[in-house]
């Protein structure tokens, strides 16, 4: 008996505390800023399907905030939806939509605040100009989301924008119509994987002075300018995809002052540029495949210490290019396409060099109008003349050790 | 009765070893290109590559030793109540026919057994506009000369010039005006050539994402739209009817 009691004593306060509260069009509670002041820390709410006008929520206590059959939040291009400032929160199941636009503020459908341990999951978030924005947080975790912007050039914000955060997983979200799909500024030590990425007007992924970040198994496909990372260390990019990023310069992937970073097993895939390296230092790809790029690398000559091992090079039209005549990066084992040597030893690895910047790239440098002359004839002969007594081409890059047969399985 | 010259001249050219062996040549050259190399799209690049140097070289030369071959056969025909345009436009259709089936049989056949795509097709209709273009050139280069081997030397040079002094020149063109925007004249100096016509409207096809960067777009744009290919193909047809009308005018003139 005794003890009974002293568990109903352990209990009793439990269910006090963690109450569940229900919000519901026709109920009691109407609407979710009601609910937010009359729950305590720890505390359940769930909003029931239907239309819910919310301007500038907030959500200051430790709430887990679920919503059945995806009821709508619209804040009526008025204000911001959500913020939430309180940690231990979580987000799940709701329809954010029509966050106002602004140029003096960026107003976003859920915001995220000086905040810790937060959950953002299975949201669609609407029209917003800002999808998700979180600033000076840590521990977040951004789940199943879609973001679906405007598409409105004048209208459109960041679909995931992060900024001043560390220990962020954004995981499994689909952004698409916004400015950048996601965005990050000083944000480190994040995971971001299984990401798609496509149709927004700047870069699919765009991220500057984050360091220690990993981004694997994202697909990031026809956005405005494609991907662009920069002033970033110690970045882990693999398993991703890069594909269909079209039109003068858009880059697959454009890397600017990035140093001892990695980048492997990505496929890059029909981009007018595959990857593009400003300024880069220590940088390690491998195991990537180029497919049908216009040009597969272009390494600017202000790159060094770069490694390139074991790549796929296959229908580019250009496989490397460089603007100047010095280039301190290695080539390893990659197999070319092009490559037109033996291999009489029969070990897989060709005999002689593959020299992977032609002449042709090299005229295409000085006088972009020659692309005119793309597989004619004469450029054929002079990039063969090229080939066999290199003159004009960097003497320094090339594969010492070209495959023979492409790499599988990558 | 231009066809029925045409008949005689399909009959007769189908009859001789050479075609077969151009026929033949064609038909290697593209099966093994496909044969050897799984992708599909490194294939086509290497067929273009071949296509736009042997078609044209046949072409002429072959179209140009026919017809001083068939002088006397000419000869006769003019002898009769007949119109020189009948004669030359018979001779034309009938060569030209005999050529065409030749590539049909040799690129167009394996290209739609290994790579049936748009990019087939375009190499398709543009290596057959330029077969047609080249013979027209040829009978051009004929009938300007009575000698076989002035018109044989002719029609070498016409090849040689359009497949690659050409270029080259445009390279050097390039580059002393570099500095200038060039995109517009460019378009209207490739134009003045056949092969380069073919060539582009192929690029468009195979190498997309290249033409996309820097200046490329611009061509993309152009001769990616449907008033660009309308544009090319007709500068293609030009370049069929304008040798011919050429050939047709000093034909009818000339005392053979």
């Amino acid at each position: 008996m005794r003890v009974l009691l002293l568990v109903l004593c352990l209990f009793i306060p439990e269910m006090l505390i963690s109450r569940t509260i229900v919000v519901a069009p026709a109920g009691k509670i109407t609407s979710l800023k009601n609910a937010v002041a009359l729950a305590k820390d720890g505390d359940t709410i769930i909003v029931k399907a239907g239309k819910y006008n919310s301007f500038n929520t907030l959500i200051n206590k430790q709430l887990t905030i679920l919503g059945q059959g995806y009821p709508v939040l619209d804040a009526g291009f008025k204000e911001e939806c959500l913020t939430i400032t309180a940690h231990h929160v979580k987000v799940d199941g709701f329809i954010v939509k029509n966050s106002k636009t602004g140029a003096m503020r960026d107003y976003a459908g859920i915001r995220l605040h000086h905040t810790a341990y937060v959950t953002i999951s299975n949201n669609k978030l609407l029209h917003n100009f800002f999808g998700i924005y979180v600033s000076d947080s840590r521990n977040i975790q951004i789940l199943n989301n879609e973001c679906k912007g405007s598409a409105i050039q004048m209208e459109s914000g960041n679909g995931i924008h992060l900024w001043k955060s560390n220990h962020i997983t954004i995981k499994n979200n689909y952004v698409t119509g916004h400015r950048d799909g996601i965005y990050f500024e000083f944000v480190k030590a994040s995971l971001i994987h299984h990401n798609l990425s496509e149709k927004n007007f700047r870069y699919g992924l765009h991220f500057m002075f984050s360091d220690d970040d990993v981004y694997q198994y994202n697909t990031f496909k026809n956005n405005g300018s494609g991907v662009a990372v920069m002033y970033s260390k110690r970045i882990k990019m693999t398993n991703n995809v890069f594909k269909e990023n079209w039109g003068s310069s858009i880059y697959g992937l454009l890397l600017k002052d990035i140093s001892y970073s990695q980048i492997s097993n990505n496929n890059f895939i029909r981009n007018t540029t595959g990857v593009y390296m400003e300024a880069c230092e220590e940088i390690s790809i491998s195991k990537n495949n180029f497919n049908n790029n216009g040009w597969a690398i272009r390494v600017l000559a202000n790159c060094i210490n770069s490694k390139f091992i074991a790549n796929n090079f296959i229908a580019n039209s250009f496989d490397v290019s460089t603007n100047g005549t010095l280039n301190l990066n290695h080539f390893e084992h990659n197999y070319w396409d092009k490559y037109e040597g033996y291999d009489l030893n029969k070990n897989g690895i060709g005999d002689i060099p593959y020299r992977p910047i032609s002449l042709y790239a090299q005229i295409m440098e000085q006088i972009p109008q020659s692309v005119m002359l793309m597989r004619s004839f004469i450029i054929n002969l002079m990039d063969k003349v090229e080939r066999s007594i290199p003159s004009v081409t960097p003497e320094s890059v090339k594969d010492v050790q070209p495959k023979m047969k492409p790499w599988k399985n990558l | 009765m231009m066809f029925k010259i045409a008949k005689y001249i399909i009959f007769d050219i189908l009859k001789s070893k050479v075609l077969l062996a151009y026929t033949l040549l064609l038909a290697i050259i593209c099966t093994s290109i496909f044969m050897a190399d799984a992708d599909v799209t490194k294939g086509l690049v290497s067929i273009t590559t071949v296509m736009l140097i042997i078609v044209p070289l046949v072409s002429i030369v072959y179209a140009t030793t026919y017809y001083f071959n068939a002088y006397e056969f000419t000869e006769l025909l003019v002898s009769q109540p007949i119109s020189r345009l009948h004669i030359l436009m018979g001779k034309y259709i009938g060569i030209s026919t005999s050529i065409l089936l030749a590539f049909v049989l040799g690129v167009c056949v394996p290209i739609a057994v290994f790579a049936f795509s748009t990019t087939g097709l375009t190499m398709m209709a543009t290596g057959a506009l330029l077969t047609l273009s080249f013979i027209s050139l040829a009978f051009w280069a004929s009938t300007i000369t009575r000698d076989k081997a002035k018109g044989i030397g002719l029609a070498l040079m016409i090849w040689f010039y359009f497949a690659i002094i050409f270029d080259g020149l445009v390279l050097l063109f390039l580059f002393l005006f570099g500095d200038y925007p060039l995109e517009k004249a460019m378009i209207a100096i490739i134009s003045l050539n056949p092969i380069d016509l073919a060539r582009i409207l192929i690029l468009l096809q195979l190498d997309i994402s290249a033409l996309m960067g820097y200046t490329g777009a611009l061509y993309q744009q152009f001769f990616g739209s449907g008033l660009g290919i309308a544009f090319s193909l007709i500068l293609q047809l030009l370049w069929i009817v304008i040798p011919m009308i050429l050939a047709l005018k000093i034909f009818k003139k000339k005392d053979l």
